[in-house]
């Protein structure tokens, strides 16, 4: 069964931590990722770069719009994603608590829809 | 026509039928879901089988297992179900064969297993991945066995919205795999702690209810009480006990806590012959269990303040320096203000009147409790008793002001009327 973890945090916050603070924090994901990674979980995983450079699409009706900014505004913003792959949502949610921004941000675990 | 004797028989068929569903119909389900995998398919073949055992058992007689027989006939139900309608959904028939291949029909009747179906059970229905008012919903229904008419009279909703959240919960349960499992050692402590919250708000949802003019709904009360009952036998973690007490301890007092025309009496003016003694002694031993275990925690600490509460003949007699020291502990798990104003309260039957006060205007000035109409209510109680007649009548009316229960209201009306 495959997951997808949705990782959001507040990104003022974020660009608020000194050097130090940013290169610690860095270092917890990449040690998690390699955590999945041995345990079988990691099937891939990516940072965003920062709201500011999102581009929200509409097309109604073949009339396409084009706006700044992402879908909606919110106090913590979408900054990464990982597609683990889990034997159900207990395990998802036990790898998903290890993300690191479970502590600073919040992390939304989805279900992967299946078509066959 | 059937002759008289045909007429026993039968009717002797159905009134065992009828005592094991009333029985063993939740551990039959709980079995089967685990089996089958899925919740709607384990019902529909439970409730299969139940039919059909109403007609074999009165030719046949009653099976030496009936539990056994009602689970491996609903297999074969649930097998034939899914083979007639593989017609329309060619799948379904490689569901059906992987059923006849993995279930080993004695495995399914261990009896390790079967206890384990009804943890399991109240696990999922208790997932924190579902929202609390069908996590309540859905253990009403699927482990008590509540109908869904009758969780939506107690909980004063309609059918439908019930019936909704039972169908989503489900299906959320089934999309995003939530697993039939006893949690781990390593979260049993948090999972045990949905489920302990669950089986309180069902209790207390019984015990005052939070609007309309019904002050007890006592069925609830006690389904809240024989899932308890259920947890400690399967699982006797001591906060599971101290819950078990809380709630055996609360119930006790059922008949002195209103009057015959349904109005509020207050603890110190409860007629204390009328308290349950039966249930009284077996909270009380429980909560001593729960302490001597050193693991306990909010639950215990209340119904050990509940035990002294019952321990005292008369009101005159409760010994409220207990009563402080037990909150004093409480307050160093749960800080909530809730628990500071019950405390508050302890302290003014100790220390006198002025010391509460003086604790619950601290607490009021936060400003976390000023929604809360017990707080308002225990400020005027405390003003009324100092002789601060315009305090006592201005908390009063904000009390009123904020509760939504009818014997409560009239109650505080009558207060109102005695320091006008």
């Amino acid at each position: 069964m495959k997951y997808l973890c949705l990782i959001y945090d507040d990104e003022q916050k974020m660009a608020g931590m000194t050097k130090d603070e940013g290169e610690a924090f860095m270092g917890e994901y990449f040690a998690f990722t390699e955590g999945i990674k041995k345990s079988g979980h990691y099937l891939g995983g990516n940072a965003l770069q920062p709201v500011s450079t999102a581009t929200t699409l509409r097309n109604r009706s073949g009339k396409l719009s084009t706006t700044d900014g992402p879908f909606a505004e919110t106090k913590e913003q979408l900054g990464g994603y990982y597609l683990i792959e889990a034997r159900d949502l207990n395990d998802a949610l036990q790898v998903a608590a290890k993300i690191p921004s479970a502590r600073t941000g919040s992390v939304e675990v989805r279900p992967i829809q299946e078509f066959n | 026509m059937n002759s008289p004797e045909g007429e026993g028989t039968a009717d002797r068929a159905r009134q065992a039928v009828d005592a094991v569903y009333r029985s063993d119909s939740r551990r039959v389900l709980a079995t089967l879901i685990r089996l089958l995998g899925d919740f709607d398919r384990a019902e529909e073949a439970m409730h299969e089988a139940f039919a059909a055992a109403v007609e074999q058992w009165e030719r046949e007689g009653v099976p030496a297992n009936p539990r056994a027989w009602l689970v491996s006939t609903a297999r074969f139900k649930a097998i034939d179900a899914l083979r007639r309608r593989a017609r329309f959904d060619a799948s379904l028939a490689e569901i059906a064969a992987e059923y006849e291949r993995t279930t080993d029909p004695v495995a399914w009747q261990e009896a390790d297993g079967v206890e384990d179906d009804r943890l399991r059970l109240i696990f999922t229905c208790c997932h924190p991945a579902l929202p609390p008012d069908a996590q309540v919903a859905l253990t009403l229904r699927e482990v008590c066995g509540l109908t869904t008419e009758e969780i939506a009279r107690a909980f004063l909703t309609g059918a439908s919205t019930v019936a909704q959240r039972i169908v989503r919960a489900k299906s959320k349960i089934r999309d995003a795999h939530i697993p039939y499992q006893v949690p781990s050692r390593a979260d049993l402590p948090d999972r045990l702690d949905v489920v302990l919250h669950v089986i309180y708000l069902v209790f207390n949802e019984g015990y005052s209810a939070s609007s309309g003019a019904l002050l007890t709904r006592r069925d609830l009360s006690g389904e809240a009480i024989r899932l308890a009952r259920m947890l400690v036998e399967l699982l006797p973690e001591p906060e599971a006990i101290g819950l078990l007490a809380l709630m055996l301890l609360h119930e006790s007092r059922r008949a002195a806590r209103s009057s015959a025309d349904g109005e509020l009496i207050l603890l110190d003016h409860q007629d204390r012959s009328l308290w349950d003694r039966a249930q009284i002694a077996e909270g009380s031993s429980l909560v001593r269990r729960a302490l001597v275990s050193r693991r306990f925690g909010r639950f215990t600490l209340q119904a050990a303040i509940a035990a002294v509460h019952a321990d005292a003949a008369r009101a005159a007699d409760t010994d409220w320096n207990e009563i402080v020291e037990l909150y004093n502990l409480l307050l160093q798990i749960d800080s909530s203000p809730v628990i500071q104003l019950n405390r508050a309260a302890a302290v003014a039957m100790r220390d006198g009147p002025k010391a509460g006060l003086a604790l619950v205007d601290a607490l009021l000035a936060t400003g976390d409790l000023d929604g809360y109409h017990l707080a308002h209510s225990a400020r005027a109680d405390l003003c009324r008793r100092l002789g601060r007649s315009a305090d006592a009548r201005a908390s009063y009316e904000r009390a009123l002001q904020l509760t939504r229960q009818e014997p409560e209201r009239r109650f505080l009306e009558k207060r109102l009327r005695e320091v006008q």
